[in-house]
């Protein structure tokens, strides 16, 4: 197993809801101390976003802090090396797309990210079906492979990206990029979904943009990813501190889920 | 691949080290349904049939060769033109968007959408839709409405809606981004109709064999005409669906294909094996694996990428890929316009400025050869008189 699967695993049998920031490195100048903050403010995992100057997977937040941080010369090789230089407790996942690593060369990305602590990837433009070269090589290197599960998914490919996500199940709550969103989509049918056919973690993302939807994703999900609404804050000038709180708002909200949770929602671990 | 150099892709929809599907999984799951409905559509004779009849009694199918006699007194070779200009709507991409429609249709879809760059594409699809009884939206970078404002008419008066693209170069690889976008959304009733042989399995070979009557006819044509193989085919690349379409009556032949690209846009000639758009192909990039962007006179050939089995007949050695730059592609025009009383797109002129130049050096004099001509010139019109105008 993986060590961010390993992590992931421990974080739900203890009876906490993960919680998942996303940032966009290199988009601000003092990204690298928003990581860190996100990490002390309760944090489980924190995704860090590599830019690609095409990024179809994302909508207009995420595009445009993609550019400014492509604007600003950002490369893999200077998040990795800034990112070594931090000191997070909670394990860092990679979020890009297939041609950066690609071009980069997929053995020396593997390489990069576990000297970065980077425990896992997501590359939404890479399905399982021609994931098998990136796939080995990250396992080399202790690097988990993350799956998005899409409302379109039918049951055989739900099964096929639960067999090979790694880590955790990215539960996408709706049919379309990722962007602030009004309520949870389809989630809990996704969730289901996963339910059915794995015991791997499942975390709900795309759209989640209040502590209020969090907390409710957090009555079927083992945990949120909060992207845009993130993001959009750091894009117009937000503080460290304020970072801070943002992340604080929705710890506090999925503590509040997790501490009131009824008995009978036993972790999936432990049913067998 | 027992059928020859263009056959079908593998199970995966690979050509060689090229292609494949490298999508969302939010998509994956219509373009496994696209590839199932166009697989039964194939084997469906009803289906060979509706197209069949779409392209002859609408589309203005067969388009004839014509020898193009002044032009070939000029550069002394023997040239041919196909003569897809003269289909409806001004170019070879009614082809291309019939069958998707068509099969849109048959996918119960009520809805296209598509990008376009030149605004051909999005006016052959604006077309289809109209003709059809389908909705249409079609996306296009803000610098290409600009460039290409007649055309953003047309697809209006055709009862389209134009969305301007205004991320990254607004031009039409953003396009491409922006239509993937919207597909994620809408995708239970809507059809990606993309417009060139690019993109993730199954559209780089359903558009190759939706594009491939050019060259079945074109061979027959040309035999009729008693010419035979042609020493050369030569066509204009932009994501390379005429060229796709007219090398296919010729790969398994004797004759020398030769694609041609605009300068600032040469996948082959600049780029390195990468993953854009849903498919592995040969794109341009910088050190770090970004996307370039291409810089061409022609909206249509403004793409940093090339299809897939073009990257493959390039690897394979079978197809040639060439540039032309701007300069050259204005003055070919005009010698067209002379010569033939025929005005090509730009696009189609890049052909033409090869054939100009490559005339009793790679192509001997004497030399028959077959020229795809592509598009009509009507749309470049206002900005070929601004080019000419500003450097008289």
């Amino acid at each position: 197993m993986t060590s961010l699967e390993d992590a992931l695993r421990r974080t739900r049998a203890s009876g906490r809801t993960a919680l998942v920031p996303y940032l966009m490195a290199g988009a601000t100048p003092d990204w690298a101390r928003h990581v860190e903050a996100a990490a002390h403010a309760g944090a489980d995992a924190i995704e860090i976003g590599l830019p690609f100057s095409d990024p179809v997977m994302d909508g207009v937040v995420i595009q445009e802090a993609a550019q400014r941080s492509l604007a600003a010369g950002t490369t893999l090789d200077s998040v990795c090396a800034e990112l070594a230089t931090l000191d997070v407790d909670v394990p860092l996942v990679a979020m890009t797309y297939y041609n950066v690593v690609h071009h980069y060369g997929l053995d020396r990305a593997a390489q990069a990210f576990e000297r970065a602590a980077l425990r896992g990837a997501i590359i939404p433009d890479l399905p399982p079906e021609e994931a098998s070269p990136w796939a080995r090589t990250c396992a080399d290197h202790d690097v988990a492979t993350v799956y998005l599960v899409a409302p379109s998914s039918p049951p055989p490919r739900v099964a096929l990206l639960a067999r090979a996500t790694q880590g955790f199940a990215y539960a996408a709550a709706r049919m379309a990029v990722t962007g602030r969103a009004a309520d949870l989509g389809d989630a809990r049918r996704v969730v289901e979904a996963l339910r059915d056919v794995s015991d791997v973690p499942v975390y709900v993302g795309i759209g989640i943009t209040t502590p209020v939807q969090a907390r409710d994703a957090a009555r079927f999900a083992d945990g949120v990813i909060v992207g845009s609404a993130l993001v959009s804050l750091l894009l117009d000038g937000a503080s460290t501190t304020r970072v801070e709180e943002f992340v604080g708002d929705f710890r506090h909200a999925l503590d509040d889920v997790d501490d009131r949770r009824d008995d009978d929602r036993v972790p999936p671990e432990q049913v067998k | 691949m027992s059928d020859g150099f263009m056959g079908a892709p593998d199970e995966r929809g690979h050509f060689g080290d090229f292609g494949g599907r490298f999508v969302p999984e939010a998509l994956m799951p219509a373009c496994l349904e696209l590839e199932e409905a166009y697989r039964d559509a194939r084997a469906d004779e009803s289906f060979a049939h509706a197209l069949a009849s779409e392209l002859a009694l609408f589309a203005g199918r067969p388009t004839p060769v014509t020898p193009l006699e002044r032009f070939s007194r000029r550069v002394g070779l023997r040239v041919f033109a196909k003569r897809e200009d003269l289909a409806h709507t001004g170019s070879h991409k009614i082809n291309n968007v019939l069958g998707q429609a068509l099969l849109a249709q048959r996918m119960g879809k009520r809805r296209v959408i598509a990008e376009t760059g030149a605004g051909q594409h999005g006016v052959a699809t604006a077309t289809a839709a109209a003709r059809l009884g389908l909705a249409c939206t079609v996306f296009m970078g803000e610098v290409d409405i600009v460039r290409q404002e007649l055309n953003v008419f047309r697809m209006e008066l055709l009862g389209a809606t134009v969305v301007p693209v205004t991320s990254g170069s607004r031009t039409l690889k953003d396009a491409v981004n922006e239509a993937l976008r919207e597909w994620v959304t809408c995708v239970a009733d809507t059809h990606y109709c993309i417009g060139s042989v690019m993109g993730p399995h199954p559209f780089p070979w359903m558009v190759r064999e939706f594009q491939s009557v050019i060259g079945r006819e074109a061979a027959r044509q040309l035999r009729d005409l008693g010419v035979g193989d042609p020493d050369v085919v030569v066509a204009c690349v932009g994501g390379g669906s005429n060229a796709a379409g007219v090398f296919a009556g010729f790969v398994d032949g004797p004759s020398r294909l030769v694609g041609v690209e605009a300068a600032g846009g040469s996948a082959v000639g600049v780029g390195a094996p990468g993953v854009l758009h849903g498919m592995r192909s040969l794109l341009i990039q910088d050190e770090f694996g970004q996307i370039e962007e291409a810089e061409s006179i022609s909206a249509g050939l403004d793409y940093p990428g090339i299809g897939p089995e073009h990257a493959d007949l390039a690897a394979r050695g079978r197809a040639e890929y060439v540039t032309a730059d701007d300069d050259e592609v204005v003055a070919a025009l005009q010698v067209l316009s002379e010569d033939e009383g025929i005005i090509p797109a730009l696009e189609t002129a890049h052909a033409v400025a090869w054939l100009v130049r490559e005339a009793g050096r790679s192509v001997p004099h004497g030399s028959s050869v077959l020229l795809n001509l592509s598009g009509r010139g009507d749309k470049d019109v206002a900005q070929v008189r601004a080019i000419l105008r500003g450097a008289s």
